[in-house]
């Protein structure tokens, strides 16, 4: 275990929050905004890989491709919302619940239908299919630097359009108190159908950014989902800033947890049962320190005023 | 008022043909597979096998007219126990061909097994219906489950890999792959990693995996895991470390995998270029008809068809006799796709198992080839404790 190790595993971890971010953040914001339970949101991540190595394999071109993956992606949300989820607003929790996992079982076999069920692959864009050398014979791929790089544009952008712009503050105020700012003159429905387009788009580029790395299959968003949901009641729903901080929490907490638990616990244990306890404590961490937020801080740790 | 009355009876003459072909000389078939969720390829492989041997054989098995009912399992062993009930008691079934998973196989073996049906299995083969829970009414025409992990043991061991990387997901299949590849490998094992099932981004174990620098590194990562993982490996620069792995380069995922898989190493009975005449017509037969390249689920499948073939042709086409029908399937007097093939006493097959590589087509495409025999005629190490013989 060197600390070139520890580098590397902590870009990874990076690596993994970014991506949780790009997710969560249109899901805390739908969640926040609209008090809607979206469980399709993972379908739209996977929507957005999908139209990316469909693009990219017509145009020859990652970047072509992308440019026309933002913008169906856009309209795929803005469909969904105009023919299901606008119906579905007032209804309880657990009809929304019913409906967009519906929505996941009928999309997943659509995409099925139309691509087939085995996994698709995008290739890389050439510019960044470099790598550097972090350490001894591991070889770190520029493109996933260049995905933390992006991913913490984004996240600086949305910073900007929430905090600093009109409809941000909007947003912002649909998020504290919806029926007060509908009072006041604004298009609620608008606003609503605004927010959840673009949220749509951003789990649809966030799908795309990974297509390179990962395989493209029917149901890839669906393990994402669960892990997303964590991210925004850890950071608090409806807060952009706490999607943020959350989202890279687990991905650290997850990556180094999975890296380094078993050699900690070599500490106190002997090896079989360090790396026995490691293998099952692992992938729990990120849902004990759920556990332990809802605990001190019910509201998440960046709670929405309200 | 006459033409309606001939049309009438030729109606009924044609719906009592139907019930007397029924009756006497059809086969049915029952294929019950994994057609949804993300492991359809694998179902869709045996299923596009099994019926292009059939249609290869003019649409009859052992001259027999036959009709093949496909189900999808889901992948969920509950449903499965209901669709196979309903091909036994409302298609009354004469064989039931499948399943691809070994969960699927625990559930639907004794509702076939003690039906008036045979079960055939074109790809699932648990170490405990190989054992002491064999069962004549039981056939696999694929291989015993371990077998094709210890290739991979057999292999690195023979190489003299002095220090391995192990890593598999963490749920039973995986832990008995792991067990497989040991049982014929004794160097020194750095790490034993088991990821969450379903895990897609390896890059935390890659870091250790370099910063093990083993000899050679052995997985066992089906279907979209299998994908990401390949591709990463590559990426992350590690593919100088011999990449030794069970069902994770095979023909169902190598359309993602493409160049990033080129030159891995698997284990297997068979590989598209298996070098025979009968082999060499399925393969095209089966390109010209589906548009992809056949992997070892469709191979099976094809070779299930055979047998059952062989043996409705044996007993002159009397279905219905079921032990003349369990003695000619025991015989095996087919010319398997994979060269030569026969049961042992557990009724699962003895057969060789050869190393394969992935290679790049001259027409684009991707397939793994044979590299060398690993095994000669193999017997799984479960066959002992079976009291059939």
């Amino acid at each position: 275990m060197s600390s070139a190790l520890l580098i590397v595993q902590t870009l990874n971890g990076l690596q993994l929050g970014i991506l949780l971010f790009l997710i969560a953040a249109g899901l805390t914001l739908v969640f926040g905004v609209m008090d809607f339970i979206n469980l399709a949101h993972g379908v739209q991540y996977m929507i957005g890989a999908y139209l990316i190595a469909m693009f990219s394999a017509w145009t020859g071109s990652f970047w072509a491709g992308l440019a026309l993956t933002l913008p169906v992606a856009l309209a795929v949300g803005l469909l969904l919302e105009v023919t299901i989820f606008r119906r579905l607003y007032g209804r309880s929790h657990l009809d929304q619940v019913l409906a967009t996992f519906g929505l996941i079982l009928f999309l997943n076999q659509l995409v099925k239908t139309i691509w087939g069920a085995a996994p698709l692959s995008v290739p890389m864009p050439d510019v960044l299919s470099g790598s550097v050398r972090l350490m001894d014979g591991l070889l770190y791929p520029v493109y996933r630097i260049a995905l933390i790089g992006l991913g913490l544009t984004t996240a600086l952008l949305l910073y900007v359009l929430i905090n600093k712009t009109r409809v941000g503050m909007l947003v912002r105020a649909g998020a504290s108190n919806a029926p007060m700012v509908s009072a006041l003159g604004v298009d609620i429905g608008r606003l609503f159908m605004i927010v959840f387009g673009f949220g749509a788009m951003l789990a649809g580029f966030a799908g795309a950014m990974v297509a390179p790395i990962l395989s493209v299959e029917p149901g890839m968003g669906d393990n994402l989902l669960i892990l997303t949901f964590v991210v925004i009641v850890i950071g608090g729903i409806g807060s952009i800033r706490g999607a943020f901080i959350a989202a890279l929490l687990v991905g650290l907490i997850d990556t180094l947890g999975r890296a380094f638990g078993p050699h900690l616990l070599r500490l106190m244990l002997d090896a079989a049962s360090a790396n026995q306890a490691g293998r099952s404590l692992a992938p729990m961490l990120i849902y004990i320190l759920m556990a332990a937020v809802l605990f001190f801080r019910p509201s998440g740790l960046f709670p929405v005023k309200r | 008022m006459k033409r309606y009355m001939l049309a009438l009876a030729t109606v009924s003459a044609l719906a009592l043909s139907a019930v007397g072909a029924h009756a006497q000389d059809k086969l049915k078939i029952g294929l019950i597979v994994t057609l949804s969720g993300p492991s359809a390829v694998l179902g869709g492989q045996v299923r596009d096998g099994f019926n292009l041997a059939v249609k290869t054989l003019g649409g009859k098995l052992g001259g027999v007219e036959t009709e093949v009912v496909v189900a999808d399992d889901e992948l969920k062993p509950d449903v499965a126990v209901t669709k196979v009930k309903g091909l036994l008691e409302r298609d009354q079934v004469n064989f039931v061909v499948g399943p691809v998973f070994s969960n699927v196989l625990q559930a639907i073996h004794k509702p076939v097994t003690d039906s008036s049906a045979f079960l055939i299995s074109p790809n699932a083969g648990t170490s405990n219906f190989a054992g002491k829970q064999c069962n004549p009414n039981f056939f696999v025409t694929s291989y015993q489950n371990d077998q094709v992990h210890e290739v991979l043991g057999k292999y690195a061991q023979d190489k003299g890999f002095k220090k391995v990387f192990l890593m598999a997901p963490n749920y039973q299949a995986g832990k008995d792959s792991l067990a497989g590849f040991k049982r014929h490998f004794k160097g020194e094992v750095l790490d034993e990693v088991y990821t969450p099932l379903g895990q897609l981004d390896f890059s935390a174990e890659l870091a250790k995996i370099a910063a093990a620098k083993p000899d050679a590194f052995f997985t066992f990562m089906p279907g979209g895991m299998g994908v990401n993982l390949v591709k990463q490996y590559r990426q992350a620069g590690l593919a100088n470390i011999p990449f030794l792995s069970a069902f994770t380069t095979d023909e169902s995922t190598l359309p993602a995998q493409k160049d990033d898989a080129v030159g891995f190493l698997g284990g297997a009975n068979w590989a598209p270029n298996t070098d025979n005449p009968q082999n060499k017509a399925f393969v095209a037969a089966y390109e010209a008809a589906y548009g992809a390249v056949p992997g070892t689920y469709a191979m099976q499948a094809y070779d299930a068809a055979l047998l059952i073939d062989s043996a409705i042709k044996a007993t002159g086409g009397k279905v219905g006799d079921k032990d003349a029908v369990r003695a000619a399937l025991k015989k095996a007097n087919f010319t398997s796709l994979r060269g030569a093939f026969k049961f042992g006493n557990n009724n699962y097959p003895i057969q060789d198992f050869v190393l394969v590589k992935v290679a790049k087509r001259a027409d684009g495409k991707f397939q793994t080839e044979v590299v060398e025999t690993v095994f000669k005629d193999y017997v799984d190490v479960y066959a002992k404790e079976c009291p059939l013989n």
